[in-house]
């Protein structure tokens, strides 16, 4: 429940700062740091126009898509303390069912029957299925070497010592870090404040929702965020007392989100057509991670 | 005993009233005749999964000698798949084939075939004699050849038949070469002679057996690279044969390498490393070349082999469990397997009876030219995205439950072991959830293009739904694809007897389910049922907002381009041209292009045409080199009767004369040994 809790408070906040720290790197203003949930809300209330061309996949798509990530959310930890749902394989849960979602956004973006949105969607499909090895590698090392398969048991007995594991876990963040750039589409995966539909991944996808259908994915993809921020803060706060964990959560997001405005503000986006071979990347990088496991546990002569 | 006399019986003689039927009298006896022998095999196969299986001996012939028959929780398992698919491609069929009214005598043939295929499939899983089990294994290839070449006046349709005729007697040869050798030594036929014969062999020998049983099954379950005829195959043959025979007859091969291992003693671990190995490679080269295929049957045949991959991961994790004496992995492993079994044969035979629907509809298969079906077949398409949700391996469908049996298998082999295993472990894990992202990919593609969006082709006036009795099975298949998505537990206790066999004869006391191996599975069910009452209350939720605001329709939003044509919609082909880039060493995909040119172009076109890289450095290169040698021997075949008959006179005085001759190349021998 605490880790809902606390992925719910983050999401709140995580797009607005990682929108200010944009505006001020600017040299704007930049709005206030709670203008997307106002903006969602606003959409709560708006009405929608739907496609001619659209059919039933349409409308249950984001509602699919939202419950995914809500699923997902209800399994992530916060260090001792249990997600809502906690069984051996979570993980597998987790990332199968958010699966689902992108399954749906996909089919509606193909739902439209325009070029742009399709084109975001073989992106969308071609990136996700790359991301997805370096995630089941990932955690396997980390089961591995915890000896539990469930993200709370995973979290609560990984302690970091030695050198080889502070290695791992700069690693082992970077590539949840990067996995939830492309979960997210974000900077060098994609941009989402391109002007152009043709540079697009998610983006485009969601050309054609408004009103209620819109304001679940954004909400979606503002807790997208903070779930992978808390699964990074997880690789932390093992056996550290809630009081500094609390802290230390909130405390890491904000980096994050300083952190992921800092980047689009001064980094341009990867050429599309480089973009599968850093994912692949990640899958290499989990490799190493493996491979860290294995000579912890001596396996190595 | 009476009972396998009337099994047998029933079908034969049925097939004496099939010539002299009506075109709907032949249906109808089809399915009177099936529903009779699904009930009675169905009943032992019951009997069998509940702890009471079933054993007789058949006094047979002086050829044969005696028959056992053992319906043991493998066989009940695997019968009650065959029948469950076999029931609804029959109720299927029956309404398919209304099409053909016309051609009643095909229809008789395709009836008696039908219903040979069943008694054959069904024998094939007690049977243990292996002469018997030949014969049963012969009538099942023959009788799956004549339903496939339903269509025969198109020639690709004899060719794919053909090519499966071949590929399935290349399957017999590697049996008949298994039996003769354990029958040589053994003097029995009897699959227990096998084991006792297999027991007393060295580990290299009797993992040699276990590969030419193993080569023999994996023809016909359609493993890379014995795949070739399965693409070819699948597509040729009515939809209801390519639904059945992806659910279930190439299942029997999976069915004969889980027998073989039963009852082959061998060296498991390593025959578990090489289905391992066979299996990740069958897994991600079939679901490869199923993303670039532009026929849809021939994108879910590739799928199947892709499937077949999944469960060999399970089997060869399973094979492992025993090699190394872990019992929660061969729990798991062959659990995953034997589910996935099912759950393949359920989706995949939907998959096909929906795309057969499609077919009635739009008279082609090609996905570049269907589009916007969910217009016109709005059923067809629900049930279509059903299954291409289960078979991705996503929550909250079948595919899911079996997969993650799976995935727990190989964090159990990962947590414990060598460098070496935990290697394997990892990059079959890496395997798993590359084909899981790949079918991904593949199945928006297929669903998108095919159901979404606008006609990419005008399409024929009579495009429309399929009648009510078309869609029976097909939701029946639905629903329990349904129900093992929510309910695991239900099936997964069912699983309990078959997977006892290989953790161990202790199946009666110590029961390896209850151990806890399976208790993740309540949670995993109470989260599936989460996920869909979430899904209705925010669908609810959002109904209740939309009633009280405006909802309006416009045209797709074309960055402010208001009439564009259905040409300009995203193709199946674009849709996957970055993977076709990406993986092109392991693609063999051909490109037409006519590009525009000049200040006046002309007309501009770009074709593909993909092929299978296996099938042309293994088969037609082999293909090849035979020719050239049998093209030195053409004189022989010089169109005259006078020499042919020749021919066939020195046949068979060459046949009559080698007893004659024997005598003479013994002594031969000898004298050669004397000096």
């Amino acid at each position: 429940m605490l880790s809902v809790t606390l992925i719910l408070l983050a999401a709140l906040f995580f797009t607005g700062i990682i929108i200010r720290t944009k505006s001020l790197a600017s040299g704007r203003k930049g709005p206030g740091i709670m203008q997307p949930i106002r903006d969602v809300l606003r959409l709560f209330r708006k009405g929608t126009v739907y496609s001619e061309t659209t059919s039933f996949v349409f409308q249950l798509a984001p509602t699919v898509y939202f419950a995914s990530v809500v699923m997902a959310m209800l399994v992530v930890p916060f260090g001792q303390s249990k997600g809502v749902l906690s069984f051996n394989g979570d993980f597998i849960f987790f990332a199968y069912v958010l699966a689902l979602g992108k399954f749906f956004s996909i089919i509606a973006a193909l739902d439209t029957g325009s070029s742009f949105e399709g084109m975001g969607a073989s992106r969308e499909a071609l990136y996700s299925m790359f991301a997805e090895p370096a995630f089941f590698i990932l955690m396997g090392s980390l089961a591995l070497l915890s000896g539990h398969t469930s993200f709370q048991e995973i979290f609560a007995s990984l302690h970091i010592g030695s050198q080889i594991s502070y290695a791992m876990a700069a690693l082992a963040t970077f590539v949840l870090l990067m996995i939830a750039m492309i979960e997210n589409s974000r900077m060098p995966i994609d941009d989402p404040k391109t002007h152009l539909e043709l540079t697009m991944v998610h983006e485009v996808m969601i050309l054609d929702n408004s009103g209620f259908d819109l304001g679940l994915i954004l909400t979606a993809g503002y807790l997208k965020f903070a779930l992978y921020g808390a699964l990074i803060v997880n690789l932390f706060i093992g056996v550290i007392p809630y009081q500094y964990a609390i802290s230390a959560f909130f405390g890491i997001q904000f980096l994050m989100a300083v952190a992921i405005g800092l980047i689009e503000s001064f980094m341009a986006r990867f050429r599309m057509s480089h973009n599968p071979q850093f994912i692949v990347v990640l899958t290499s990088v989990s490799l190493l991670i493996f491979f860290g496991v294995l000579l912890i546990l001596q396996k190595f002569i | 005993m009476n009972l396998i006399t009337a099994f047998v019986g029933i079908p034969f003689a049925g097939m004496l009233f099939f010539p002299f039927l009506k075109v709907k009298g032949k249906g109808m006896l089809t399915l009177l005749l099936l529903t009779v022998n699904i009930i009675l095999s169905g009943y032992l196969a019951v009997q069998s999964l509940l702890g009471t299986p079933f054993s007789t001996t058949l006094p047979g012939s002086y050829v044969t000698g005696a028959i056992p028959i053992r319906i043991d929780a493998l066989s009940g398992w695997f019968i009650l798949i065959i029948n469950l698919i076999f029931l609804t491609g029959a109720i299927y069929g029956y309404s398919y084939l209304k099409a053909y009214k016309k051609r009643n005598n095909s229809l008789t043939l395709h009836s008696i075939a039908f219903l040979l295929q069943h008694t054959s499939i069904i024998s094939i899983c007690g049977i243990q004699n292996s002469l018997v089990f030949l014969i049963a294994w012969e009538i099942l290839a023959l009788s799956s050849f004549f339903l496939i070449i339903f269509e025969h006046e198109n020639p690709v349709t004899i060719k794919a038949g053909i090519n499966y005729l071949i590929q399935a007697h290349f399957s017999i040869v590697f049996l008949m070469i298994g039996f003769l050798w354990v029958l040589n030594k053994t003097g029995s036929y009897d699959f227990q002679a096998i084991t006792t014969y297999s027991a007393s062999l060295p580990g290299m020998a009797s993992l040699v057996l276990f590969l030419c049983f193993f080569v023999a099954f994996a023809l016909k379950a359609g493993f890379v690279p014995f795949h070739t005829w399965l693409p070819y195959a699948h597509p040729a043959a009515p939809s209801h044969i390519s639904g059945m025979m992806s659910g279930v007859i190439i299942k029997i091969g999976i069915f004969g390498i889980l027998r073989m291992l039963l009852i082959v003693k061998t060296d498991y671990l390593t025959a578990g490393y090489i289905l391992l190995v066979i299996s990740v490679i069958s897994g991600l080269y079939g679901v490869m070349l199923a993303i670039i295929q532009h026929n849809l049957k021939k994108l879910l045949a590739y799928h199947s082999i892709e499937n077949i991959g999944i469960i060999g991961i399970g089997i060869g994790l399973g094979c492992i469990g025993i090699g190394t004496g872990n019992q929660v992995l061969t729990t798991l492993g062959f659990a995953g397997a034997l589910l996935h079994t099912l759950n393949h044969g359920l989706f995949k035979s939907l998959l096909f009876y929906a795309a057969g629907n499609v077919y009635q509809a739009t008279h082609t298969m090609e996905i570049e030219k269907l589009g916007g079906l969910v217009k016109r077949m709005p059923q067809t398409t629900l049930l279509f995205l059903i299954a291409s949700i289960s078979i991705c391996g996503i929550p909250p469908f079948n595919g899911f439950i079996s997969e993650f049996i799976l995935y727990t298998g190989l964090y159990n082999w990962l947590s414990g072991g060598n460098l070496f295993s935990m290697l394997a472990a990892i990059f079959s894990t890496v395997g798993l959830a590359a084909i899981g992202g790949l079918a991904m990919l593949c199945f928006t593609k297929a669903f998108g293009i095919i159901f979404l969006g606008n006609e990419r082709s005008p399409l024929p006036p009579t495009c429309r739904e399929v009648p009510f009795v078309q869609l029976i099975p097909t939701y029946l298949l639905a629903a329990v694809i349904l129900l093992i998505g929510l309910f695991p537990m239900l099936f997964i206790r069912l699983l309990s007897m078959p997977v006892g066999l290989f953790t161990g004869g202790t199946m009666w006391t110590n029961n390896p389910l209850q151990d806890g191996v399976f208790e993740v599975l309540q949670p995993i069910s109470l989260a599936v049922w989460l996920l869909v009452l979430l899904v209705a209350l925010i669908f609810g939720l959002r109904s209740y907002f939309r009633s009280r605001s405006r909802v309006s329709t416009a045209s797709t939003w074309g960055c402010g381009y208001v009439a564009p044509t259905v040409k300009q919609q995203y193709t199946a082909g674009s849709f996957v041209r970055t993977f076709g880039k990406l993986f092109a060493p392991v693609l063999l995909v051909e490109k037409e292009e006519t590009t525009v040119k000049g200040i006046f172009p002309n007309e501009a076109g770009y074709k593909t045409h993909s092929y299978d890289k296996v099938e042309k450095n293994l088969i037609d290169r082999i293909l090849k080199l035979n020719k050239n040698f049998m093209g030195r021997f053409i004189f022989l075949n010089n169109g005259r009767l006078q020499f042919y008959i020749l021919y066939g006179i020195v046949f068979i005085v060459t046949v009559l004369g080698i007893p004659v001759l024997y005598r003479y190349v013994v002594s031969f021998i000898e004298l050669l040994k004397l000096l």
